[in-house]
């Protein structure tokens, strides 16, 4: 099992979001999490990536075998963890190429690889570039500055790309791209699966799980996964709302 | 943890590599291939694991000492040593009776213990061994200090790319590629050497921009300086090098008074280097330099300089004192005079690069980053006194404030009655990381024109935890992030510098901060 949460109960300033959750993840597959607005989807993320103030009060989160509920968020990442972020942050001043320069070869690091050659890097750069169709105008920038929305989120997907993590968790990366960049970031995820990595896809919108077809859809409610199925609960939800599930779970 | 271990060992010798790879990369000229080295971004990385001060070694080269204290005797025992002539000793008396009438300044923004001037020692040299011929003949632990220092004279002569006057404990050792200078005219050598085999040229300009009425540490120096660096650029002459000096105060309780004069004639153009590194010392170092800068007609001169002092340690303890005065005349129609100062050393920096705009048209800049950490102490900035019509000052000054530091901006942009049409714009950014670090800005603006136009931004901005956990995300730990994102906030400057600096302001700014958060 690639990632294993065992009763988890994750408290921001004291207050409990996350409620005794249970989640679990293999290689090679894709979940889908769904839920309203303020039910803890971001948390969940933010807890599993190592976000500090988040405070995991109870429960263990296992990943590739280690439980690492006390790790740091750099070292998480090293060890395979990429989160595309809801609200990706600006960092003025800071080039794409040496952000992303130094992103790999940390992970390298961290992986007792040498340092990736400029050659090698670049042509990564190309290729990935390709992958989501990100304009160099973007790449040759500072790290998110002046970025519209979608291109944000499809600069996400260009680092998730280059870093080629174990585990994807991809927050909301749906919201905030227009049709043409929605099915490219989907063709992107798409190639980017395999029987080695997993992804897990936060989102409101069964759109983009047309394109990203998950083996698994997860309704996140009060801190709490309170259904599971397949991708036709996806269509259900969006058939009949939240309103729906909240009558059947809580009858 | 155990592999970055393995790193910090050799950082050293990777210093000294990157600094080869730099030397040589400026001397083909092929910069832009040099950018895209693949070793240059993570050298600078792997350089920051280390906490502590890196060039903080002591080297023990036999040292000649002035006798402690401060009186004209003293003053007739330094002027002797260097077999000065008699005007020179002149200067330097009108200097120290001056001085003696001077009451040493309070700074609302800095604190320190009072210094006692009748301790310091005002000269030391290594010792004199009669005529060096060759570097088989310099003495073996100097030629060690340079190779920490990663300017082994031996490559600098292999790589001649950058002519080098390599000032260690106020005498210059070691002057080289005097002859390619000298095929065009240009005069670059230390400031004694300058009083000896060119008096005229010295009488002429010295004291003209700083005269030793200006304050209290220009008339101490004015009466005391040991030694500097004298520059030349006849008429219509381009450098075709770098001029870079490097100094480092290398004797325990040795004040270090230098005195640069720089002179560009009509049409001259130089870049210039200073840097510095000074070893770690229990007891605070007084540092009070001189810089003089003449641009004549359509004359540019660049000065750069990588302030990097011993701080004082995590205690606030120890450290250098750092009382500079620097100035520029922009004397002739359309000449620009341009400082870029990084300053990440000193525990006291007060220092404020200056341009007297006198020439019609003529440009003043200024660029800088100061950054302070635990107890260091900075008050910066500029002043840019517009005289000329139609001149132009630009002033950016990026201030980073960490640990329990105060970092200072204090500019003054005076623009007198005849500067018609003068343009100033300045921009005051500062960055404070933690919560128990200050940082000030103390614009005056001064304008008696009403053609004029000044313009001042000032921001001020914390490097946020998003950013850092962003950071963190991608797997680059807080202690690298920092030192990218404070890189990246103050690019606009770094950008400024030569190359060879460039590089090394970037691993500076990082090391300066290590430790301040978490
Ligand atoms: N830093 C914080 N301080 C206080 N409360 C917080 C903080 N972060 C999140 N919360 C609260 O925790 C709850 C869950 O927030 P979270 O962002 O995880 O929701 P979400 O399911 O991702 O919602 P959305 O679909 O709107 O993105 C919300 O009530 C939110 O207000
Ligand atoms: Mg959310």
């Amino acid at each position: 099992m690639l990632l294993n949460i065992k009763n988890l109960t994750v408290a921001i300033e004291g207050k409990e979001i996350i409620k005794n959750l249970n989640f679990q993840v293999n290689k090679g597959e894709v979940h889908a999490i769904m839920g309203p607005n303020g039910t803890g989807k971001s948390t969940l993320a933010a807890a599993i990536t190592g976000r500090e103030g988040y405070e995991i009060t109870g429960g263990e989160i296992w990943f590739k075998d280690k439980n690492i509920v006390d790790m740091d968020a750099d070292e998480r990442a090293n060890l395979g963890i990429f989160l595309s972020f809801q609200y990706p942050v600006e960092i003025p001043g800071v080039s794409m190429t040496n952000f992303m320069r130094t992103a790999i070869n940390a992970q390298r690091e961290y992986r007792n690889l040498p340092p990736m050659s400029a050659a090698e890097f670049l042509k990564q750069m190309e290729e990935k570039k390709k992958l989501v169709d990100i304009h160099s105008k973007l790449t040759n920038r500072s790290v998110n500055e002046g970025f519209s929305g979608g291109e944000k989120k499809k600069n996400e997907i260009f680092q998730m790309a280059l870093l080629d993590p174990t585990l994807a968790i991809l927050d909301e990366t749906d919201s905030g791209l227009d049709i043409d960049a929605l099915r490219t970031v989907a063709n992107g995820v798409n190639a980017l699966r395999s029987d080695e990595n997993a992804f897990v896809i936060i989102t409101h919108y069964q759109r983009l799980l047309e394109y990203i077809v998950p083996d698994f859809v997860h309704v996140m409610y009060d801190g709490k996964i309170v259904k599971s199925g397949n991708k036709n609960l996806a269509l259900e939800l969006e058939e009949k709302g939240y309103e729906w599930l909240k009558e059947h779970t809580l009858a | 943890m155990s592999i970055s271990g393995v790193i910090k060992m050799g950082s050293q010798v990777d210093a000294i590599r990157l600094r080869i790879t730099i030397f040589a990369a400026l001397f083909k000229h092929d910069l832009n291939k040099f950018i895209m080295d693949e070793n240059t971004n993570n050298n600078i990385l792997e350089e920051v694991t280390k906490g502590e001060y890196k060039f903080g070694f002591f080297s023990d080269i036999e040292t000649d000492y002035a006798p402690k204290g401060l009186t004209e005797d003293t003053i007739r025992f330094i002027s002797a040593k260097k077999e000065e002539p008699e005007w020179m000793l002149e200067f330097r008396l009108k200097a120290f009776r001056h001085w003696l009438t001077l009451e040493e300044p309070e700074w609302a923004h800095l604190h320190h213990p009072p210094i006692d001037f009748q301790e310091i020692i005002y000269y030391a040299s290594p010792r004199k061994k009669p005529q060096l011929e060759s570097l088989d003949e310099v003495d073996p632990e100097l030629l060690e200090t340079f190779e920490k220092l990663g300017i082994s004279l031996d490559e600098q002569k292999r790589l001649s790319g950058v002519a080098v006057d390599a000032v260690i404990d106020s005498v210059s050792v070691k002057t080289t590629f005097q002859d390619t200078l000298s095929k065009h005219g240009i005069i670059f050598c230390s400031f004694s050497e300058a009083v000896k085999n060119h008096p005229d040229l010295v009488k002429k300009y010295m004291g003209t921009v700083v005269p030793y009425t200006d304050n209290y540490y220009a008339a101490l120096n004015s009466a005391v300086f040991s030694d500097g660096s004298f520059c030349f650029i006849p008429k219509g002459v381009r450098s075709p090098l770098e001029l870079s000096t490097y100094f480092r105060i290398n004797a325990a309780n040795t004040g270090q008074f230098e005195r640069t004069l720089i002179v560009a004639e009509e049409g001259g153009y130089v870049s210039y280097m200073e840097g510095c590194t000074a070893p770690m010392r229990d007891e605070n170092q007084l540092h009070a330099a001189i810089v003089e800068i003449i641009a004549m007609d359509d004359a540019e001169v660049k000065y750069s300089t990588v302030q990097n002092w011993y701080p004082g340690n995590k205690e606030g303890k120890g450290g250098v004192y750092n009382f500079v005065t620097k100035r520029g005349l922009c004397k002739g129609n359309r000449s620009k005079i341009s400082w870029t100062q990084v300053e990440t050393g000193s525990s006291i920096t007060w220092k404020y690069p200056s341009c007297v705009l006198l020439g019609d048209h003529s440009i003043g800049e200024f660029y800088s980053v100061a950054v302070t950490n635990n107890f260091q102490q900075a008050d910066t900035g500029s002043k840019m006194i517009h005289l000329g019509k139609n001149t132009r000052s630009t002033i950016i000054s990026k201030g980073i404030s960490a640990g329990k530091s105060n970092n200072s901006y204090r500019g003054l942009v005076k623009i007198m009655p005849g500067a018609l049409n003068a343009r100033n714009f300045s921009q005051c950014d500062s960055l404070l990381l933690g919560d128990k670090c200050g940082a000030h800005t103390f614009p005056y603006i001064d304008t008696r024109n009403q053609s004029s136009i000044v313009e001042h931004e000032a921001t001020t901005s914390k490097i946020s935890e998003d950013q850092l956990f962003y950071c963190n995300q991608r797997g680059i730990d807080t202690e690298k992030a920092i030192g990218l994102i404070v890189n990246g906030y103050a690019k606009e400057v770094l950008n400024k510098l030569p190359m060879e600096f460039a590089v090394e302001a970037q691993k500076l700014l990082s090391i300066t901060l290590e430790g301040s958060v978490g």
